[in-house]
């Protein structure tokens, strides 16, 4: 179990060098130049070139490479070119809306997935499992952002419940905050809860084909006793995965769909500051997203072992 | 033949049939302006109204049909290009360091939230068509390679293939000879899943405005410059939205119909 | 129980006039948010638009209609060569540290204006200044180094406010200025909060608070106004929502004219741009009502040269360049064209810009002229088309007011490169008489009308939404500045 689990740390701290290394030559790329945007239409070159020596362009790959990793290590993203503030400062004020947006979204993505495709497992072909299916058939196909709008459309400006995006601040109280970011987790739900739904369906029904539940019943279990106390615990497995898989989606997801409802969060970080060619925070944010998708699935991954010893055996 | 298939080959082919058309003929020009008739509802002059240019709504939708769909198709040539071999490669020599960098090469590119790094693509090498399949093809890549190479790494324990070894043939026309034509359904229903995610794809980078670039019109972009106005005039959003769910749903269709179709297929082994 | 009444009578009291403060708070929301809060050292016209006149003044400012009227600056006089101005200051003035402002913060300011690493944006404003002498704490005294006709026009603008040594430190983050308002806070993102300054020098403001809040989402913005969670926005995006607006009782519609001429930028240096005949052809194959109907649904106003309609010394030279794509075609033809070409149409992100482009794209193409059109954020613009001139034509508002003299530099994005023009020009700075000035400058016009330098499309127009009872606010925009100092509530 150590030696798993040394052996995925490696694999992950490999990971996070090459992605650090990647994102950081993708960004120097970037042809635009952060001092003209600043100075505008009118500006003349010598105030650009002061300006540029100023927030520090002219350095060697190596050295700004080096500088940006040693001070994500301790704790400091840099500054934003555009704002002259702490990177971390604003990705801390963002991440109070990304994060609860993910759980709020997770969860009802859980909430809605679990029974459905378990219901839809217990009465295979009934018409119970035909209507999940067709929801869910169309639920993965719709474009999130479409129902966005359409939610909008609905609710917001002809129902008047919810405002059209937005987001309230938690000093208004939780409760506001909340209402501000269920329309958008709504949306984010959706598609995620059609495909854990379907995958919970599939897995349940695979576990319940199995030799042992054949035993259980025999043993005299009732159907239901049979999936509730050995199917479910097993078909839960694959399910863990796509879980965490959905981690990713939900934050590629959200960067549309914090567009979509204006919600300043870390999705439209991004956006804002490669229209900026605000480097640093582009690095920062992007860097930190993908650690997190890394790291989630490093979790997964020895979660997954740990439930079945099975997978701790490699070839 | 099963429901699955049928329906979703009849929901993408009206789609495709509708780019294909669109080539030859479209009920009013995409690139011709008609700013007096701008914002129109469905008529019988335009059958699913206009845009804010005077645009006919149809015609765009027609045209969009093979912005997404060329997109989408090429996207996953590129992934099938390039993935198969690594995925062949990679089984074929199991255990071995290329298998593991091509592994962990895999799990890098999953482990980067597709639709970020295609916005960072786009944004940074500029938008258009070409980028956008560039950045959907890049994720497509890693696809598969991995199910090429599950799928082939237990086709390697067949006793025909065993038998091939011993007979001397080398790795590489075991697995062009034997290996892949075995493959081949799994490509062609992961192919269809994958054109299905890249018409998403598409929407979205087009929604944002990294997709392909006006004037050649597309169904993301169509709704993104109706946010403003599908409050009075529903039919802006609506139609483009509709078009992008009915492709995808019928290609999904199509996906699970032909696994469902091949699958007994899959057990059989050729020679 | 006295103690009891009067606690109730001082809690009512206390709700009855939170209920009548309430009205004196505004939330004003814009597009642009401003990178940092420093006027002098950067051209993003979304400084002013929160500092001008409300945090900072200068020696003179604008006023709602254009005019040059006093600022810090009381009173002048200007020598009978033009070269001395001395300006008396008005008294008792401090800054909003509590330190004061006399004639020594007039000199700190300008000299660090036209200062050699100076990051002045619009450092050309003062160069014709040659000396600025503090006379006495309340008289200032500038030499120039050759008249100047515009001299107290520059002085009004953004970039010249008077700025003190004490607090210049961290001017960008914490400004301290002279204005009717103090800087309060500013959350990075969303909004920017100034406070009434109780120690004002001139006549204080009727507003307790301003909230400036940022949403350069269009959609965003037509939320935010339905909501009601704005009470004004200055300059709203989406021109065709406008209707909307004026139909509901809940909000006024103020459209007033700026500064901004909208053109189609093209490189003159560029081939066949080179060739006056091809950029005549153009002119005339622009039909310039559709593109205010269509990308600004009929908000703006036709020009036919770099000048503000609203502006007396305006000359309508529209007829030069009407819609006639026969005559562009024949034109074409003329030049050796006959088969038309391709070039590239590059945009900045304005709607007017994208939308435009769109419609200039179509309307070029029906006589030949080929676009590839390629979206640019600003930071791209910048760099490709406006300092690299890698571009074949452009659409973009130039907002500055008076700004026809940029025609007269020859490296300027546009590349036009005439010395008649440029001579016009030097005579026209030289000159303070107000009859030649406009006789130059109708001769200027006819001259980048009739040489077809760019395509003239339309002066834009500011759409302001803003709530019913609001007053004072201004409805044109002679310089970018959201001037709150006479804004109000309606009783």
């Amino acid at each position: 179990m150590l030696r798993f689990v040394a052996k995925r740390l490696i694999s992950l701290i490999i990971s996070l060098v090459v992605a650090s290394i990647v994102i950081f030559l993708f960004v120097e790329v970037v042809p635009g130049d952060p001092a003209a945007y600043m100075l505008g239409l009118n500006a003349q070159e010598d105030t650009l070139a002061a300006l540029r020596e100023q927030l520090g362009l002219n350095g060697t790959l190596l050295e700004r490479y080096a500088s940006w990793v040693g001070g994500m290590l301790r704790g400091d993203f840099g500054t934003s070119y555009t704002y002259r503030t702490p990177v971390s400062e604003m990705i801390g004020e963002r991440m109070w809306i990304s994060l609860p947006l993910a759980i709020y979204a997770l969860t009802l993505s859980t909430l809605i997935a679990f029974p459905a495709g378990i219901w839809a497992a217990s009465k295979r072909g009934s018409l119970a499992d035909i209507l999940v299916m067709g929801f869910t058939q169309l639920g993965v196909a719709i474009p999130n952002f479409w129902f966005a709008m359409l939610m909008v459309l609905v609710f917001a400006i002809n129902l008047r419940w919810f405002s059209a995006g937005g987001f309230a601040g938690w000093d208004a109280g939780f409760g506001p905050a909340m209402k501000s970011l269920t329309l958008p987790a709504i949306a984010l739900a959706l598609p995620q809860a059609s495909i854990l739904a379907r995958v919970m369906r599939s897995s349940l029904l695979d576990t319940l084909g199995e030799d042992y539940i054949r035993t259980a019943r025999a043993k005299g279990l009732s159907r239901r006793q049979a999936l509730w106390r050995h199917a479910l615990r097993n078909a839960l497995i694959p399910v863990l995965t796509i879980i965490g898989l959905q981690f990713s989606f939900l934050m590629a997801g959200a960067i549309i769909i914090e567009n979509v409802f204006f919600l300043p969060g870390l999705g439209r970080l991004v956006f804002q500051s490669i229209a900026a060619r605000d480097l640093i925070v582009v690095e920062s944010v992007v860097m930190l997203l993908v650690f997190a998708v890394i790291v989630v699935n490093f979790l997964v991954d020895v979660a997954y072992a740990v439930v079945d010893p099975r997978l701790r055996v490699r070839a | 033949m099963n429901r699955s298939l049928i329906i979703g080959a009849a929901l993408s082919a009206v789609f495709v049939i509708a780019a294909l058309v669109s080539f030859v003929w479209t009920p009013y020009d995409v690139l011709g302006l008609d700013i007096p008739n701008k914002l129109k509802e469905p008529s019988a002059a335009h059958w699913l109204g206009t845009d804010h240019f005077g645009r006919d709504i149809f015609s765009m939708i027609m045209v969009g049909a093979r912005t997404s769909i060329a997109v989408a198709v090429v996207a996953v040539g590129i992934g099938m290009l390039l993935g198969v071999p690594l995925g062949l490669a990679a089984a074929a020599r199991t255990g071995t360091l290329l298998d593991e960098v091509i592994m962990r090469g895999n799990d890098l590119v999953f482990a980067f939230p597709s639709l970020l790094i295609a916005i960072m693509i786009t944004a940074v090498f500029g938008a258009s068509a070409l980028n956008a399949i560039i950045a959907i093809g890049i994720f497509n890549i890693p696809v598969f390679a991995r199910l090429v190479r599950g799928a082939a790494l237990s086709l390697w324990t067949r006793d025909y293939v065993l038998a091939a070894r011993v007979s001397g043939k080398g790795v590489a026309r075991i697995s062009f000879e034997h290996i892949l034509p075995n493959v081949t359904n799994l490509l062609i229903v992961q192919g269809t899943i994958q054109f299905s995610l890249g018409i998403l794809a598409e929407a979205g980078l087009s929604y944002v405005g990294l997709g392909a670039q006006p004037p050649t019109p597309s169904w993301g972009r169509m709704l993104a410059e109706s946010q403003t106005m599908f409050s009075f005039k529903p039919h802006l959003a609506i139609f483009p939205g509709l078009a992008i769910l009915l492709t995808v749903l019928g290609l999904n269709l199509l996906g699970d119909g032909l696994r469902d179709w091949l699958d007994p297929r899959l057990r059989r082994a050729k020679r | 129980m006295r103690l009891m009444k009067f606690a109730t009578a001082s809690a009512l009291a206390m709700i009855v006039a939170t209920g009548a403060m309430a009205k004196s708070d505004i939330t004003l929301a814009m597009q642009l948010e401003p990178p940092h809060l420093d006027p002098t050292s950067a051209a993003a016209g979304a400084i002013d638009s929160v500092l001008y006149s409300n945090v900072f003044e200068g020696l003179t400012r604008f006023a709602s209609d254009g005019s040059i009227i006093p600022g810090l600056a009381q009173s002048w006089v200007i020598s009978d060569d033009g070269l001395t101005y001395t300006f008396k200051l008005a008294e008792g003035v401090t800054f909003h540290d509590g330190t004061t402002m006399d004639a020594e913060d007039v000199k700190f300011s300008l000299d660090r204006a036209r200062a050699e690493d100076s990051a002045n944006a619009q450092k050309a404003l003062f160069a014709s200044i040659a000396d600025v002498e503090a006379v006495d704490a309340s008289t200032v005294k500038i030499t120039l180094s050759a008249p100047n006709g515009s001299l107290l026009f520059n002085l009004a603008w953004g970039d010249a406010v008077i700025v003190a040594p004490e607090s210049i430190e961290n001017i960008k983050q914490a400004p301290v200025g002279t204005g009717a308002f103090k800087f309060a806070n500013w959350v990075q993102g969303d909004n920017i909060t100034l406070e009434k300054n109780a120690d004002y020098w001139g006549t204080p403001a009727k507003l307790d608070k301003v909230t400036f809040k940022f949403i350069s989402d269009p959609t965003a913005a037509f939320a935010a106004v339905m909501a009601e969670d704005v009470d004004v926005f200055a300059g709203y995006p989406a021109p065709e929502n406008v209707p909307q607006f004026e139909a509901d009782p809940r909000f006024q519609v103020i459209v007033g004219n700026t500064e901004g001429e909208t053109i189609l930028s093209t490189n003159n240096k560029m081939p066949p741009f080179d060739n006056v005949k091809v950029r005549e052809a153009m002119a005339h194959a622009i039909d310039r009502q559709a593109i205010i109907d269509g990308a600004m649904f009929g908000l703006g106003t036709p020009i036919g040269t770099h000048f503000a309609p609203h502006n007396p010394d305006y000359v309508d030279l529209t007829a030069d360049s009407a819609y006639d794509p026969e005559k562009a075609k024949a034109l074409l033809a003329e030049a050796g064209f006959a088969e038309g070409f391709t070039t590239t149409l590059k945009l900045p992100p304005p709607s007017y810009a994208r939308r435009g482009g769109e419609i200039i794209a179509a309307q070029l193409r029906e006589v030949g002229i080929q676009t590839e059109i390629t979206n640019l954020e600003w930071a791209q613009w910048l760099e490709e088309v406006f300092k690299g001139k890698d571009y074949g034509l452009t659409i973009v508002s130039h907002t500055e007011p008076m700004d026809i003299g940029i025609y007269a530099r020859p490296d300027y994005y546009f590349q036009y490169d005439d010395a008649d023009f440029q001579a016009m020009n030097t005579a026209l700075e030289a000159e303070a008489d107000p009859a030649k000035r406009s006789a130059l400058l109708e001769q200027m016009q006819r001259k980048i009308s009739g040489d077809y330098v760019n395509g003239y499309l339309f002066q834009l127009a500011i759409p302001t939404i803003a709530k019913a009872g609001v007053q004072g606010l201004w409805e044109n925009a002679p310089t970018q500045a959201n001037d709150m100092t006479a804004v109000s509530w309606a009783e």
